[in-house]
């Protein structure tokens, strides 16, 4: 008896503090998730211990990553494009001895160590280089992050790829849930649905890294020879993998929805004279639409967040824009692939968790978009 | 006077529960009849074969007949259910109004049976909700959703939806139960004024009430139909011990 | 009033249309499952003896067994639910039993939905910065089980919370009254009334995380290692991580596709053990608790 009155008190505030573990985690994972993704505003899109450098007496005075890359691609071969004098851009990437080299050539732009400089130049000045920032980040439709000598971070293609997956997935997926929790909510009998509920809830068992592989041997071929495509692993493969993903979900919630449908409510229908489908297309769905709003908001949410079916058959190609029918890119996929082999805090490294609070952020307003519709009805 | 509604010999059992044993009466046209007894004596379920609501309930048998106007309408096609469902209307114990405007709750009953002359409709509409002395309450705001009304005005509403589409039986099931007292005397003055019009079955839980309004009285008890008489006579002389001790509530 | 008789063809026509529809959907949802598990299945069968079961990749993992993975999704399993288990059914206790209604209640039920909807990539990103990278633990058993048992938590706590709930107040108070205190009434009524609904969420758990790829990419799953794993603090191979990169990377994809397929028939096996393991439980205690 004694020695319960001194455990109990321990018990009990170690139950309180297990109680607060998933705010705690949530805190957590805000924390470490913005402590990395906010460094990468405000860095330089240029490598690190690197700088461009142009001659002394070049009037552009500052570039931006676009630019840069343009030039080494040779898109932009003069200066007049970037407001400067009309003469052609010489591009030179680690030239032997920069001073020489500037020296001779008023044209010229060139990608150097910092260190090597020593800050002793005579013809060749450092050319300032926009910082990186969260509009240009959302705004930029290039996401090339390993390219020199400036990366392209932009998150545009990911965002509508991932858009793009997702909606179309749920734009399948919503008809066939809807009408699945229909027959279950409202016309299959309790024998039936005994047994199909739980088979429907099977699919939702089912690791998605399963839903990608069959994607990948099943879906994409199919896709690719129905359309005739180069390559089958396409957004609409994407969509197609996701939608089934997402139908689990759907169908659960809106079926939980529609039986909250008084029975008064369906009688009061029926002795009006309206037939069975009548009354469920007026009045129980309508009664349920908040309900089903949520969970076709859910089943966004879901796919949205979704990684390893997505990356296993989208093609991960950051296309501007994505199209169905092209290989597209979606945010975790993204994170998926590339974190591997980002250097551990470096640039590319960082964008990736920019990437990650993105994808927190909209599936933060997605839950509580959820929240506030189920809300409502109460 | 007609007899608008009959059953004969009505058994009705939900899988093993017995829940109606054998019930045989008749209800004359024009009149207000009232069901009375204690919870789950079966007056509900019996109300509730009018219009064939107790199909929608698994495992329900029905063996017996129901009659009105002579035909059996547990024998027609079951494509004749919907409007059978049609000419005998149903208000419900809670005020259940559809999550749609006012104006459509009223509408509904027409526009499901396929009526989609906007005209007819609007006066259709505003003739029942006058019957139900609900228009002037509501002709400002027949938009709004029916759910901002109060609890009478939306029971009275729900009468209204059960008129627009002119039924001849009209079925209450403790239409008042769930109302303060004004609103279930304006429900008692409604129903005194539409007996003129249709014939009325009422299963009500207040003794004053059926005293009020019915013309007959049928009181139920375990499944059984103890009595069915004038409500006057049921009230002051009843010829059945049981009866007596259900009235002068030494039960239920 | 005259009703147009059109009407009821229309009606009963639109009825039987949109009925049929339904159902055609719903059971082709079904047919659908049937087909994926039926693929999998098919194809990989044929692949799966004592040997893949038990023995080490070879050639390039395109021979050999997956032994390896089998052991590490087990250590991650267990290392999860080491972690989750407790954690979440002693929260699952605090939000039901101890929390009192109202701001702070509503706070920890709305933190446990939104760790519930967080992504499971997101979950990788965190748990390779905290465990991996702030903590000092590496890529490591570790600390991809305490990832994935963080994925684990809000599952735990939820099966947890709805177990208790459905346990009648009664049992409460007619402990109450025979003066036991909240924990002891926790720990000898409610919990053991309760228990076989926890075990159905532990179960679910299970299933979930040993299907789980996203969490250990970075923070455990190796792609090929010679032995198996002997500490925590190493890396492992794991079912799901191994099914992904068979399949889709190295230079031998079209050699690898038998031991996919037999990977992902082990998946499936597992989900439908687990299925049905919840199932059973749910109905065999179900009947047990009202017999009592």
């Amino acid at each position: 008896m004694r020695i319960r009155r001194f455990t109990e008190p321990i018990f009990e505030s170690l139950i309180k503090i297990c109680g607060y573990s998933s705010g705690f985690v949530v805190l957590l994972i805000i924390v470490f998730l913005f402590k990395e993704g906010i460094s990468f505003f405000g860095s330089s899109p240029v490598e690190e211990g690197f700088t461009m450098y142009v001659h002394a007496s070049n009037p552009v005075k500052d570039l931006s990553a676009a630019q840069i890359k343009d030039v080494f691609d040779q898109k932009i071969t003069n200066w007049k494009a970037l407001g400067g004098a009309d003469q052609p851009i010489d591009f030179e990437f680690l030239p032997k001895c920069i001073d020489s080299y500037m020296d001779s050539l008023p044209g010229s732009l060139a990608f150097f160590p910092s260190a090597q400089t020593d800050g002793k130049l005579k013809s060749a000045i450092p050319i300032k280089i926009d910082k990186i920032t969260v509009g240009k980040f959302l705004s930029d439709t290039e996401w090339f992050p390993t390219s020199r000598p400036a990366a392209r971070m932009g998150v545009m293609p990911l965002l509508l790829g991932t858009l793009l997956v997702s909606f179309f997935a749920i734009i399948i997926a919503l008809p066939l849930g809807l009408a699945a929790s229909i027959y279950l909510a409202e016309i299959a009998d309790e024998r039936i649905r005994k047994i199909l509920k739980p088979v429907i809830e099977l699919l939702a068992g089912i690791p998605s890294v399963v839903y990608g592989f069959f994607g990948l041997v099943v879906i994409v071929p199919l896709v690719q020879s129905t359309f005739n495509l180069p390559v089958g692993e396409t957004a609409l493969a994407g969509s197609i993998v996701l939608a089934i993903m997402a139908l689990p979900t759907i169908i659960t919630v809106s079926e939980d929805a529609l039986r909250t449908t008084p029975r008064a409510m369906k009688e009061a229908s029926l002795a009006l004279g309206a037939s069975q489908w009548q009354t469920i297309r007026l009045v129980t769905v309508p009664y349920a639409a908040s309900g089903i709003t949520a969970a076709a908001i859910l089943g966004i949410g879901r796919a949205i967040g979704e990684t390893m079916a997505a990356l296993m058959v989208t093609g991960n190609s950051a296309i501007m824009p994505p199209t169905l029918l092209q290989p597209v890119r979606t945010i975790p996929a993204t994170i998926a692939a590339e974190l591997g082999e980002a250097p551990f805090g470096g640039l590319h490294f960082q964008a990736l968790f920019a990437l990650g609070c993105l994808l927190f952020i909209i599936t933060l307003i997605i839950n509580l978009l959820v929240e506030r519709v189920s809300a409502k009805r109460n | 006077m007609a007899n608008k509604l009959e059953t004969i010999d009505v058994h009705l059992h939900y899988g093993e529960f017995h829940a109606l044993k054998g019930i045989s009466l008749a209800i004359p046209d024009h009149s207000v009849t009232a069901l009375i007894g204690p919870s789950g004596c079966g007056k509900s379920t019996y109300l509730r074969l009018f219009n064939r609501m107790n199909d929608l309930i698994p495992y329900t048998k029905i063996t017996g007949q129901v009659l009105m106007d002579g035909e059996d309408i547990y024998k027609i096609k079951s494509s004749k259910i919907d409007h059978l469902r049609r000419t005998v209307g149903m208000v419900f114990q809670k005020p259940n109004p559809f999550p749609k405007s006012i104006f459509e709750n009223v509408a509904y009953g027409l526009r499901v049976n396929g009526i989609s002359d906007n005209s007819f409709i609007e006066n259709q509409v505003e003739k029942t909700l006058r019957q139900a002395a609900l228009w002037e309450e509501v002709k400002d705001k027949l938009k709004k959703s029916a759910f901002e009304l109060s609890g009478g005005q939306q029971q009275r509403l729900c009468i209204a939806r059960a008129l627009a589409i002119e039924p001849t039986v009209i079925l209450m099931d403790e239409p008042a139960s769930a109302l303060d007292p004004i609103s279930t005397g304006k429900i008692e003055d409604l129903i005194f004024e539409l007996k003129d019009q249709y014939t009325i079955i009422i299963v009500t839980h207040n003794m004053q009430q059926a005293g009020r309004v019915s013309d007959y009285t049928g009181f139920f008890y375990l499944g059984n139909l103890i009595e069915f008489d004038k409500t006057k006579k049921i009230f002051t002389n009843p010829s059945k011990q049981e009866t007596e001790n259900y009235i002068t509530g030494r039960f239920g | 009033m005259e009703f147009p008789e059109s009407n009821e063809r229309r009606k009963k026509l639109g009825q039987a249309i949109m009925f049929g529809l339904s159902r055609g959907i719903s059971y082709g949802i079904v047919a659908l499952l049937f087909l994926i598990l039926f693929f999998i299945v098919k194809q990989g069968i044929g692949v799966i003896n004592w040997e893949f079961l038990t023995a080490m990749p070879t050639d390039g993992m395109t021979k050999g067994g997956i032994w390896p993975a089998i052991v590490g999704t087990v250590y991650l399993v267990l290392g999860s639910m080491l972690f989750a288990f407790p954690v979440g059914v002693m929260a699952g206790i605090y939000v039901n039993e101890y929390a009192v209604a109202g701001p702070v209640k509503r706070f920890v039920k709305m933190m446990t939905n939104n760790l519930a909807g967080v992504p499971s990539i997101i979950f990788g990103l965190f748990g390779m910065a905290l465990f991996v990278n702030q903590m000092g633990f590496g890529a490591s058993i570790l600390a991809g089980s305490l990832t994935l048992g963080l994925l684990a938590l809000p599952i735990v706590i939820r099966t947890t919370e709805e177990a208790l709930k459905s346990v009648d107040d009664t049992f409460r108070q007619a402990s109450y009254a025979l003066g036991g205190s909240k924990l002891y009434t926790i720990r000898k009524v409610v919990l053991p009334i309760a228990l076989p609904n926890i075990l159905t969420g532990l179960i679910l758990a299970v299933g979930r995380v040993s299907g789980e790829t996203a969490p250990i990419l970075f923070t455990v799953a190796a792609y090929f290692l010679p032995k198996l794993p002997s500490s925590i603090m190493d890396q492992a191979m794991a079912l799901p991580y191994h099914l992904y990169v068979i399949s889709t990377s190295g230079t031998q994809i079209e050699a690898s596709r038998p031991m996919a397929y037999g990977t992902a028939f082990v998946l499936v096996v597992i989900v439908l053990i687990v299925n049905i393991a919840a199932a059973l439980l749910r109905n065999y205690f179900g009947k047990k608790v009202k017999m009592n």
